[in-house]
C-alpha cells in the first residue's frame, strides 16, 4: 500500500483510515524496530560516555581541590564542616559513620554469602552432656538474598550521598574562592519548599515505592533464577542459583510444566480477546440505547447498571459462583424448565464460556460509563448522510459508530486488553481456575497466567516458577504497552497536522 | 413522515423492552443476595429458589455470634485501615502527581518512565517478598502492616491525578510567583483549592480499597483471625467447612458493606468517568 498524502487520507472513511493506519503500522514495523534498536544503542553509548565523563570529573575535582575538598573524599562533610556549614557537615559525617557501622556489622557478611546463598544447612547434633539433640541454626537463603538486595540498595544510596558530598565540597570551594557567603542550613530548608519542592514532595512516596514495589520486585526477579520451590524451603533447606533453568523448564525441558504454560497462555490470550471485545461492543450498544433520542428515564437506566459496578466484586462474583454451581440456584431454575443440570463451572468448555459471559455482566456497565461521553461526540452529520443514503441501524453501527470508536479509543482498548490478561478477580472468584486438569501442573482449565502465578505462590510455594511467570507476563504486557505508545504517538502526530 | 414516526416508536419500544430485560438480568444476582440474607433456612444450596421463610437472624447473628467469625471486629479493623490508608495515600498520590505534573526538574522524565515500567509487573508477584520484608520489620500479621502495604506504594497511582493537574493552566503559577508566592504555597493555596474533584476521587478510591481487597490481606494476615478485614472474613465464610452454616450470614454481611460502597460509588461516578477517560482515551 502506498503512502497517502494527508489530503487523501482525510477523505477516507473512518474504517478505511483504520485499515490504512494498521497497514502502515505493519509496513513500517521493520524500519521502526531498526530505529528503536539504533536509538537504544545510541542512548547506551551516550550514557556510557556520560558515565566516563562523570568518573573523570571526580578525578579533576580531586586534582583541583584544596585540602578541605580533598579531605571530603575521606571524611564526608569535611568540605562543609570546615567552611562553616556545621549542620550539613555533621549530617554527612553521621551518614558515613552509620554506613560503615552497618556494613561492618552486617552488610558485608550478607554480601559475602550472596554468591552461594548460604552453605550451612540446619543440623542436629547429639549433646553428650545433656543427652539431647541440639539444633544448630543453618543459613537462611531467603534472608541472605533479601538482606543482600537491601544492602546493595543501601550501598547505591550511600554512593549517591558520597558523590553529592564531593560535589558540594567543590562548589563550596569555588564559592569561597569567589568570596561568596555560603548558604546555611536555614536557606537549604527554605529551598526545600520552593526551588527544591520536588525533593520534599517525592521523598516520602519514593521511599514507599522503593520499599513496597522496587525492593520486592527485584527480590522476586532474582528468585526466578534460583530453585526456591517447595522442596527448598528455608529455614530447613537452602536454595541456590540455577541460572535460566526455570525458564527452560517452562518452555521445553519439563513436559508437564511447558504443557501447562502453553495451555494457560493460549487461554489467557483467547480470554483477553473475547473479554475485551465482548465488553467493548456490547457496552457500546448499551450506551447507544440508553442515550438514544426519545428514550426516557436515562438516569434511571444508568443507575441500574452502575449499581452492579458498585457492589464489591468479591461479593457479586462469589455469589454467582455459588448460583452457578452444580446444585446452585441456576440449575434449580433450569430444573423447573425441565433442562438437566448444566455443568456451568465444572467442565472445561462450559466453564470457559461461563467466565466470558459473567465477565460481560461485570464489564458492560464500565464500558457504558466510559463510552457514553465519546459516543455523544461523534459528528452528527456522519449519521445524517448515512441516513440519507438509506443505511439501516445495523449498517450505521458497523460502518460509522464502531470504526469511529475504535479509531478514537485504540489506546483504551489495548489497556483493557492488558488489564484482561491480568484479570485476577473474575477468574479466581468464579472458578478458582478450575476445573482442575491432570494434564496441568497445579493449574486448571480457566486459569490465566496471573491466577496460576497466585496459586503457585500461595498454595504450592513454587516461588521460582511463579517469579519466572511474572517476568513473562511483564514481557507480554510491556510489549503490548509499547505498541500502544507507538500507536498513540502516531495519532498525536496526526493531531499536530490538523 | 408518519411512517418514520411510527418506526421510531417501534424502535423505542423495542429498546425499552431490551433495556428492561437487561436491567432485570443485571439486578437478579443483587436481588438474590438480599433475599438470601433474610432466608431462615441454612445451607448454600437448596432445591428451590425463593426462601421458604424469612428472618432477621442472619443480621443479628453477625453481631452476636462472634465466636468464630467476629464481624464487628473485622468491620472496625477495616474501618481503621481504610481511614489511615485513605489519609496517607491521598497525600502521597497528590504530592507525586503534582510534582510530576507541574514541577520541572532533571530526573522527571526518568521517573515517569520508571513509574510506567513498574506498573506493568503483575501487582501480587511481589507479595511474598513484601510479606517477608514486613516480617523482618517485625510487623507481619498486624493492621499496621496492612496500612503500609495499601498506602506504601500508592505514589505509583499518580496517572489519573496527574492528568487532572496537567489541565490547570500554567499561567496561574506564574501569576502567583510574581506575587511572591513560593512553590509550596502555590500548591496548597492555589492549585489544591482548584482540584476538589480529583481530591474527592482520590480519597474515595483509596478509602474503598481495603474494603474490597482480599489478596494482600490473606497473604499478610495468614491465620490471625482477629486482624482480618471484612473481605477476607467474608471469604472465609464460604470455605467448604463453613459454607453450610454461614452462607446466609455471608449474604447479610455482604449486604451491609455493599450499601455504603454503592452509595459512595454512585456519588463519585462522575469523577470516576472523567478520571478514567481523561487518562486512557485519546480523543
Amino acid at each position: 500500500m502506498i503512502e497517502l498524502e494527508y489530503i487523501d487520507y482525510v477523505t477516507l472513511s473512518p474504517l478505511r483510515r483504520l485499515f490504512y493506519r494498521l497497514s502502515q503500522g505493519i509496513r513500517h514495523l521493520p524500519r521502526r524496530t531498526v530505529d528503536l534498536a539504533q536509538r537504544t544503542g545510541g542512548r547506551i553509548r551516550k550514557r556510557t560516555l556520560a558515565f566516563g565523563r562523570a568518573v573523570k570529573s571526580y578525578g579533576t575535582i580531586f586534582r583541583q581541590g584544596d585540602i578541605k575538598t580533598r579531605l571530603s573524599y575521606l571524611v564526608m562533610g569535611a568540605g562543609s564542616f570546615l567552611r562553616g556549614q556545621v549542620a550539613k557537615g555533621l549530617i554527612f559525617l553521621f551518614l558515613q559513620a552509620a554506613f560503615i557501622v552497618y556494613m561492618v556489622t552486617f552488610g558485608i557478611g550478607q554480601l559475602a554469602l550472596l554468591p552461594t546463598l548460604g552453605i550451612a544447612t540446619k543440623k542436629e547434633i547429639w549433646n553428650e552432656k545433656l543427652q539431647i539433640y541440639e539444633y544448630i541454626q543453618g543459613d537462611n537463603s531467603m534472608l541472605i538474598l533479601l538482606f543482600s538486595v537491601v544492602t546493595i540498595f543501601i550501598v547505591f544510596a550511600f554512593l549517591g550521598v558520597y558523590l553529592a558530598n564531593i560535589r558540594l565540597a567543590y562548589r563550596n570551594q569555588q564559592a569561597a574562592g569567589r568570596g561568596e557567603h555560603l548558604p546555611g542550613i536555614v536557606r537549604d530548608i527554605r529551598n526545600l519548599f520552593d526551588k527544591n519542592l520536588h525533593v520534599t514532595f517525592l521523598s516520602l512516596p519514593s521511599l514507599g515505592i522503593v520499599m513496597f514495589t522496587i525492593l520486592p520486585l527485584i527480590f522476586m526477579i532474582l528468585i526466578a533464577f534460583t530453585n526456591y520451590d517447595k522442596s527448598h524451603q528455608p529455614p530447613g533447606n537452602l536454595f541456590t542459583w540455577v541460572g535460566l533453568e526455570n525458564f527452560r523448564n517452562i518452555f521445553w525441558s519439563n513436559p508437564t510444566q511447558s504443557r501447562t504454560f502453553v495451555g494457560i497462555f493460549q487461554w489467557t490470550l483467547v480470554w483477553a480477546f473475547f473479554a475485551t471485545f465482548s465488553n467493548y461492543i456490547l457496552g457500546m450498544i448499551l450506551a447507544l440505547m440508553i442515550n438514544k433520542k426519545g428514550i426516557r428515564f436515562k438516569k434511571f437506566w444508568r443507575t441500574v447498571f452502575i449499581v452492579t459496578i458498585a457492589v464489591p466484586q468479591f461479593v457479586s462474583l462469589l455469589l454467582m459462583s455459588r448460583m452457578l454451581a452444580d446444585q446452585g440456584a441456576m440449575n434449580v431454575f433450569l430444573g423447573y424448565l425441565g433442562i438437566g443440570p448444566v455443568p456451568f463451572l465444572t467442565t472445561a468448555l462450559f466453564a470457559r464460556i461461563t467466565v466470558i459471559v459473567i465477565n460481560i455482566w461485570v464489564g458492560i456497565p464500565y464500558t457504558m460509563l466510559i463510552t457514553s461521553g465519546i459516543l455523544m461526540n461523534i459528528p452528527a452529520d456522519l449519521y445524517e448522510s448515512a441516513r440519507i443514503d438509506g443505511a439501516g441501524v445495523v449498517k450505521t453501527f458497523t460502518h460509522i459508530t464502531l470504526p469511529y470508536m475504535i479509531f478514537v479509543t485504540t489506546p483504551y482498548l489495548i489497556t483493557q486488553f492488558v488489564g484482561n490478561i491480568n484479570n485476577f478477580n473474575v477468574i479466581y472468584l468464579l472458578t478458582g481456575g478450575g476445573p482442575l486438569s491432570l494434564d496441568y501442573y497445579q493449574g486448571g482449565k480457566t486459569d490465566l497466567l496471573v491466577t496460576w502465578l497466585y496459586k503457585l505462590t500461595v498454595n504450592n510455594q513454587d516461588y521460582n516458577l511463579a517469579s519466572a511467570i511474572g517476568i513473562i507476563i511483564f514481557l507480554i504486557t510491556a510489549s503490548l504497552s509499547l505498541l500502544v505508545y507507538n500507536l498513540s504517538g502516531s495519532s498525536r502526530k496526526e493531531e499536530s497536522f490538523q | 413522515m408518519k411512517s418514520s414516526r411510527a418506526r421510531s416508536i417501534a424502535a423505542n419500544s423495542a429498546i425499552y423492552v431490551i433495556l428492561s430485560v437487561m436491567g432485570i438480568l443485571w439486578l437478579i444476582p443483587i436481588a438474590w443476595l438480599v433475599l438470601i440474607s433474610f432466608r431462615a433456612e441454612p445451607g448454600a444450596w437448596t432445591p428451590y429458589i425463593l426462601p421458604q421463610s424469612y428472618t432477621l437472624d442472619n443480621y443479628t447473628r453477625l453481631f452476636t455470634d462472634t465466636q468464630l467469625f467476629n464481624y464487628p471486629r473485622w468491620f472496625m479493623n477495616t474501618l481503621i485501615v481504610a481511614i489511615f490508608t485513605c489519609v496517607i495515600s491521598t497525600v502521597m498520590v497528590l504530592m507525586t502527581s503534582y510534582t510530576l505534573s507541574r514541577l520541572r526538574f532533571k530526573s522527571r522524565k526518568g521517573l515517569l518512565n520508571l513509574g510506567l515500567i513498574l506498573g506493568m509487573f503483575p501487582g501480587f508477584m511481589s507479595m511474598i517478598a513484601i510479606y517477608y520484608i514486613l516480617k523482618a520489620m517485625g510487623l507481619s500479621q498486624s493492621l499496621l502492616a496492612l496500612i503500609m502495604v495499601y498506602s506504601g506504594a500508592s505514589g505509583l497511582g499518580y496517572f489519573i491525578a496527574k492528568g487532572f493537574f496537567d489541565t490547570i493552566p500554567k499561567a496561574l503559577d506564574e501569576a502567583a510567583i510574581v506575587d511572591g508566592a513560593n512553590q509550596n504555597t502555590i500548591f496548597w493555596q492555589i492549585i489544591l483549592p482548584l482540584s476538589k474533584p480529583i481530591v474527592i476521587y482520590t480519597v474515595l478510591t483509596s478509602f474503598m480499597a481495603p474494603w474490597v481487597d482480599f489478596i494482600f490481606v490473606s497473604v499478610i494476615m495468614k491465620d490471625n483471625y482477629n486482624n482480618y478485614t471484612i473481605a477476607l472474613g467474608l471469604y472465609q465464610m464460604l470455605t467448604r467447612e463453613n459454607i453450610y452454616r454461614y452462607f446466609t450470614q455471608f449474604c447479610a454481611g455482604a449486604v451491609l458493606i455493599a450499601i455504603p460502597i454503592t452509595i459512595l460509588f454512585v456519588i463519585m461516578q462522575k469523577y470516576y468517568v472523567s478520571g478514567v477517560t481523561g487518562g486512557a482515551v485519546k480523543g
